[in-house]
């Protein structure tokens, strides 16, 4: 029992504990509280759209104000929810998984969660300054550039300042992972989930430098007087939608493979198997990551890059079909004739699989091009995309919070009652977007404000809205869920689940150096094989010694808000110079922390060997 | 003994280091050498005032060399334990260059 965390501490230095973090288990519950904040707002906008549309007509929000909460519903939900949370998965579980004692930058781990916190406040400030952005997720040119007011400013720096938080978080992983395993563990005996993460940092390092400079020239577009984007002064508005979903299609897989992961940890676990197929898994991560890169066009069959273009794109776009599928049936056989455990993380992972495979042959049918003129920006787009990021990389989000709750908070949530919110969210995710696919056959288009009577899409709108309450009813159990288990449930012990890998060899939650001797890893499943093989303990790779840890530091979100400031004044210059003035403060404020940082040596301090003798054996007992 | 059997293996190992450094140097030297020789011959082919057809393929290609002398002889990076950031930038460099056509192509060309 770790003796840091029994001490009982005051609200204030808990709080400057948490501001001040560098420890990757309380960033991940960072990520946690700032992930599931949008994705409650995020749910939020989505239930007014659902609202407006439970009628034809309807007249339950403006048009102004249905475009904002499209546009801020897939923003928040893309940039501020889910990619935090698998964040927070990431940070919780990795570096136990690959036998750390912390991400290598711990100092860049924090930084990279508040700047993705102030991007997204001052994304959201936008509702109160005069009207969020308007223009849809993707913000296509020109509609982004002549788009009135501030909305898209705030779109254009609010997101690069989330990007460059998750850019960061990105090349930290990679070093983790490339660095700092274990003695023994090997690549190819890494735990799925810490593969996906590597991976997925592969393709946030790779993806979001796209973002990143289309977001710059439509900045200077809006608010600098460049012209990218203004035909009329030689730029081309095509360019916008290349580099948007030159990012954005392996944006989809920076969802979706780290939930890959996450099912990959769970199905073997409650199968009481090894997971089967493990080399091709890893292969089929790694071919997806790299197919993903080559289809962006698929987004852009109807903008007219010709038929050549638009063949090539669609083969390379079905082609990822074939490794989806290996993923599909590996878990299948790894639950084939496996002593199954029905418990709710891995009742999402069979949710998981029906569901997801329905969305991945809607995107096949998307992949036909010619077919694609057909279902472009109509419901069939929104159904397919649904399923393949609720059925996929919701669920893998919650399956993953739930299997690795009590690494974060030492207790297991409460089965029963997640039970209930898997079926509610189950069958309120299919009741809304099921319907959506013959929508979108029948030609309703997606982001209007309104459908009209009698057109035969009243009795399916109704019902989808319906189903969108049951999610909403399923999301309130949760956290009703997380509350309860505050209060009433027993501590978990360090292996609750009765797990295969190493974060399951520590206490729960685990002290903050993790390992008290980095554990020698002799396998894949480094855990399982102590438990059939040895006495079910990790053996210790090196002999007991002092750790040395980094210092906590507010730095990270001194800069961060820093940045926050350069950016408002940033979108105020252009009505008035004075704003300047604050942007040039922002940026003082942002690179003097760096100086700071940079100058004043910190080398962290020691946990000493005769300290650590004293805190028990450090096993998961 | 065991002490002595360390300092005799540590001896080795120097040995074995310094003559290592040695190599590294000698190829230091001449990479930089040849780095200045393609400058030159970069600045040399644009004062000749040859055709663009020529000039412009001759610097990108000289370029490219002496980015993998930086690469290779400078960042240290045929080193042993750089597997991984070499098959990362490689991956890279190839991922960028596949876009950067692939875009190229289908809106300059298409
Ligand atoms: C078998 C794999 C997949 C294929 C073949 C595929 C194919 C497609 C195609 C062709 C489109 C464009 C449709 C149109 O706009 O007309 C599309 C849209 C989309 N897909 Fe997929 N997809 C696949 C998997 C995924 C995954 C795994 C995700 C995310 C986790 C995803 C997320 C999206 C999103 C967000 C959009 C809509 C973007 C927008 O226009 O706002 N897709 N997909
Ligand atoms: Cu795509």
């Amino acid at each position: 029992m770790s003796a840091t965390a029994t001490k009982k501490a005051g609200f204030g230095s808990v709080l400057w504990d948490y501001l001040t973090t560098v420890d990757h288990k309380k960033i991940a519950i960072l990520y946690l509280i700032g992930g599931f904040f949008f994705f409650i707002l995020g749910g939020l906008e989505a239930m007014l759209v659902r609202i407006q549309l439970i009628q034809p007509d309807n007249n339950f929000v403006s048009a102004q104000f249905y475009n904002e909460l499209i546009t801020m519903h897939g923003t928040t939900m893309i940039f501020l929810a889910a990619m935090p949370l698998l964040l927070a998965l990431m940070n919780i579980a990795m570096p136990l998984q690959i036998g750390a004692r912390d991400v290598a930058f711990p100092f860049v781990n924090a930084l990279g969660f508040w700047l993705f916190l102030i991007g997204g406040i001052v994304l959201n400030i936008s509702w109160f300054t005069g009207g969020a952005p308007d223009a849809g997720w993707t913000a296509y040119t020109p509609l982004s550039i002549f788009s009135e007011g501030h909305g898209l400013d705030y779109y254009s720096i609010g997101l690069q300042i989330a990007g460059f938080g998750t850019l960061m978080g990105g090349i930290n992983f990679l070093v983790t992972v490339i660095t700092m395993r274990a003695p023994g563990m090997t690549m190819m005996r890494m735990p799925l989930f810490s593969w996906t993460t590597f991976i997925a940092s592969v393709l946030i390092l790779f993806a979001f430098p796209a973002l990143t400079v289309g977001l710059f020239l439509l900045t200077f577009d809006r608010l600098f007087g460049a012209n990218f984007f203004d035909p009329s002064m030689g730029g081309n508005v095509v360019i916008w939608e290349h580099l948007f979903w030159i990012f954005g299609h392996p944006e989809v897989y920076i969802l979706i493979l780290p939930a890959f992961g996450v099912f990959s940890e769970v199905i073997p676990t409650f199968s009481k198997k090894r997971l089967f197929g493990y080399s091709s898994m890893v292969f089929a991560t790694v071919l997806i990551a790299f197919l993903g890169f080559m289809v962006w066009a698929h987004h852009m069959f109807t903008v007219g890059l010709g038929p050549i273009a638009n063949s090539i794109f669609a083969i390379a776009t079905m082609a990822i079909a074939v490794p989806t599928g290996i993923k599909i049936f590996n878990w299948l056989f790894t639950m084939w004739g496996g002593t199954l455990r029905f418990t709710s993380p891995m009742l999402f992972a069979l949710g998981f699989i029906p569901s997801f495979t329905i969305g991945g042959m809607t995107g096949v049918m998307l992949g036909a091009a010619a077919a694609d003129f057909q279902y472009h920006d109509t419901y069939f787009v929104i159904a397919h995309f649904h399923y393949v990021i609720v059925g996929g990389t919701v669920f893998g989000i919650f399956a993953g919070l739930i299997y690795w709750w009590p690494k974060m908070f030492g207790k297991v949530l409460n089965e029963k009652m997640n039970h209930w919110f898997f079926w509610l969210f189950f069958i309120g995710f299919h009741l809304t977007f099921f319907l959506q696919h013959f929508l979108g056959l029948m030609g309703m288009p997606r982001r209007y404000w309104v459908f009209l009577e009698g057109q035969g899409l009243d009795l399916f709108n109704f019902i989808s809205t319906i189903g969108a309450f049951f999610m909403a009813a399923g999301t309130i159990l949760f956290m009703y869920n997380i509350v309860w288990t505050a209060m009433k449930e027993p501590k978990a012990s360090g292996d609750p689940w009765d797990g295969r890998t190493l974060e399951w060899a520590v206490s729960s939650p685990p002290p903050h150096y993790n390992f008290k001797q980095l554990p020698l890893v002799r396998g894949l499943d480094p855990l399982w094989i102590e438990k059939t093989e040895g006495n079910g303990k990790m053996q210790p790779a090196e002999p007991l010694g002092d750790i040395h840890m980094p210092n906590n530091t507010i730095i990270p979100l001194i800069m961060s808000i820093g940045l926050g400031i350069a950016g408002m004044g940033i979108i105020y210059q252009v009505d008035n110079p004075m704003w300047w003035i604050v942007a040039v403060i922002g940026f003082i404020i942002f690179f003097g922390s760096m100086a700071v940082r940079s100058l004043k040596d910190d080398l962290g301090h020691h946990i000493h060997k005769e300290d650590l003798e004293k805190e028990g054996d450090g096993s998961n007992g | 003994m065991v002490d002595q059997n360390y300092s005799t293996n540590q001896t080795e190992k120097d040995l074995f280091y310094k003559e290592k450094k040695k190599e590294e140097m000698k190829h230091q030297v001449v990479t930089f050498a040849m780095m200045i020789i393609f400058t030159l011959i970069a600045f040399g082919i644009v004062m000749a005032d040859v055709s663009k057809m020529f000039t412009i393929p001759i610097i990108i290609v000289l370029a490219i060399v002496q980015v993998g002398f930086q690469f290779f002889y400078f960042m240290h990076m045929s080193n042993e334990g750089h597997t991984w950031p070499v098959t990362m930038i490689f991956s890279g460099i190839f991922a960028a260059f596949l876009t950067v056509l692939a875009l190229t192509t289908i809106v300059w060309w298409g």
